[in-house]
């Protein structure tokens, strides 16, 4: 017997997905938050069109814009409004999703008929053509775009939820917990929620890359960020007429976009993992 | 005359089932009629097959499903249709080891949460006070202090069993119901988890329910035994009596299907065996609900249910012929 003391070690899998996903996604909101000190220039002013649609150079990395815009700089400030509408609407959906699916899996009767009923409906129609309405009445902008997008796809949050709960609210330690005394919601949240939460985060991280386009899409179709703000959608939008001239405005904005999802899908998947008790071993 | 911990009167928990759109609401009698009694300290055996309504009598005594008529009293409470129990003070009383101890504990709470948390919730505040229960109930089931900080999956089938003794221990309950305690267990667990179950027994001053369908391991832990059919009570008694002297013919059936190399009396008349399935609890067969699977079944057993009587001094049997000695 050795007298060394035994400390647990956790071993972590998954880790290269987190990691990697996690310095995508911190890069992103680095960039976000340190926009004013790393821009090169002012992305909305300083516009000079005798600099129009110069190619990647020295000067400007990723190119300029048909305004003589710098690119680069239009790109770190657009991941201001493009992570905050992605994280912020996501945030809302998974909390109105979660809420609604726990509460109806767990109670069943008329409340998860009720539930089930709506989700059934906003899965109808395409939660697009939701956001669409919401705009068309709340004007463009950017919490006008939150709140489209943060009311609109909570559905698949919600089946996810209800349908975990179903098959978790047979299993023998919610029924301990109902014989020792726990009321519902203690039931719900230190229970259920727990056991439910891997799936719930993946499909939040994959939500919140779907934020990210559909603002894209929302700015595209004139709905979103106007001119002459940038948000990596309106970027695309207004570079498609250029898209076999001036390639480099529509490719920066779209690998932004592209690496930011990707990232936030392989954060989700990492996360998924080291909240699960099972993946960690220990030995002693 | 000791005041019993537990009285079931004439309990029934029926269930709706069916709509009445898609072929009409039909009632299934669960627990139809069951007057049965626990003692403190003792041990009762509630032994039938799959369906016979075992889990529904124990979620009735523990509160979880409403007595469609009957009483139960419990503790210091009476429980009935229109007065549902107070589930705190149920909690402190009457607590529950299940069947699959795989399922029965949460994978995401360590053993400290799992048993610290019911302390807190019942009232314990003191920090000190709650780890010492804890680490005191964890030696008491046979875990070293050292395992308090696992998960669930860290354990085997009969450590994590223990686990489940020690959460439904936790509040000091005077009454536990086993649902089938060792039957997900391996065969070589089995002996040490009865064994602790009845040290803790002794130690703790705790009445049992033991719920199985396998009169094997009831026998060698029960006071007194209740056979269950569809339902209903079909003989109850002490332990020695059934096995020795059983009076109704499912009894026979059922110790005649234990295995035993030294051939009891009982076990080896050769028309003690059942025929068939068990009904459905749906549509049960008018009369004794056993008479399609008896071999004594006269017309009798077909037109009229056999109440439950007495034989000898506690032991009572469900049977029209409960006094012709095979």
């Amino acid at each position: 017997m050795s007298m060394a003391i035994k400390l647990p070690r956790l071993r972590l899998k998954g880790g290269t997905s987190l990691w990697v996903g996690g310095g995508l996604v911190a890069t992103a909101i680095t960039a976000a938050i340190l926009a004013p000190v790393i821009a090169l220039t002012d992305p909305v002013m300083d516009a000079n069109l005798m600099n129009a649609e110069i190619a990647p150079c020295w000067e400007y990395p990723f190119g300029t814009d048909a305004q003589g815009r710098d690119i680069y700089s239009r790109i770190v400030y657009g991941a201001r409004i493009s992570l905050s509408v992605g994280i912020i609407s996501q945030v809302c959906n998974s909390l109105i999703g979660v809420t609604l699916g726990l509460t109806a899996g767990y109670w069943g009767g008329w409340w998860d008929d009720l539930v089930s009923g709506l989700t059934n409906l906003m899965l109808a129609i395409p939660s697009l053509v939701f956001a669409l309405a919401i705009m068309a009445i709340l004007g463009p902008g950017l919490v006008s775009l939150v709140i489209a997008l943060g009311l609109t796809s909570w559905s698949y949050s919600c089946r996810i939820a209800r349908a975990q709960v179903l098959s978790l609210k047979s299993q023998g330690y919610i029924q301990a917990a109902r014989i020792l005394g726990y009321g519902d919601l203690r039931i719900m949240f230190t229970q259920v929620l727990p056991n439910i939460l891997g799936p719930l985060i993946v499909i939040a991280t994959l939500g919140m890359g779907g934020a990210i386009l559909a603002e894209a899409a929302l700015s595209f179709l004139g709905l979103g960020i106007r001119p002459p703000f940038p948000s990596w959608g309106s970027m695309l939008s207004e570079a498609r007429d250029q898209i076999t001239t001036a390639p480099w405005l529509s490719v920066f904005p779209g690998l932004a976009i592209f690496f930011t999802v990707l990232g936030l899908n392989l954060l989700g998947d990492g996360l998924r993992d080291i909240l699960d008790p099972q993946s960690t071993t220990r030995r002693n | 005359m000791v005041k019993p911990l537990l009285v079931l009167d004439d309990l029934a928990v029926h269930f709706k089932v069916g709509s009445m759109l898609a072929g009409g609401v039909k009632t299934l009698k669960a627990v139809d009629g069951v007057t049965l009694d626990v003692k403190p300290g003792e041990c009762l055996g509630l032994v039938g097959e799959s369906g016979c309504g075992k889990s529904t009598l124990a979620l009735a005594i523990m509160g979880l499903l409403l007595p469609t008529h009957g009483r139960i009293h419990v503790g210091g409470q009476r429980i009935s249709g229109d007065t549902p129990p107070d589930r705190m003070e149920m909690a402190r009383t009457v607590q529950m080891v299940f069947q699959d101890p795989y399922a029965s504990l949460n994978p995401r709470q360590t053993v400290r949460r799992t048993l610290a948390d019911p302390l807190r919730l019942h009232g314990v505040k003191d920090k000190a006070e709650v780890e010492s229960r804890v680490i005191d109930m964890m030696a008491k089931v046979g875990l070293r202090p050292e395992h308090a900080d696992r998960y669930p999956h860290e354990f085997s089938g009969g450590q994590r069993q223990r686990i489940g003794i020690a959460r439904a221990l936790i509040l000091k309950p005077r009454l536990v119901i086993c649902d089938e305690p060792v039957s997900a267990l391996d065969v070589s667990i089995r002996a040490q988890i009865i064994n602790l179950l009845l040290e803790l027994k002794d130690e703790m001053d705790l009445a049992y329910i033991m719920i199985s369908h396998d009169l094997g391991v009831v026998e060698h832990v029960s006071d007194r035994v209740a056979v269950m059919y569809l339902g209903r009570i079909v003989e109850q008694g002490g332990w020695q009596e059934i096995f020795e002297n059983p009076r109704h013919p499912y009894t026979r059936a059922l110790i005649a299907a234990i295995p035993d190399p030294f051939h009891r009396a009982a076990a080896s008349v050769a028309r003690a065996k059942a025929k068939g399935e068990i009904p459905s609890a749906l549509n049960p067969p008018p009369g004794c609900h056993f008479n399609p699977r008896c071999p004594l079944k006269a017309d009798l057993c077909t037109v009229e249910a056999p109440v439950l009587e007495g034989v000898a001094p506690g032991h009572l049997a469900a049977c029209h012929f409960r006094d012709r000695i095979i």
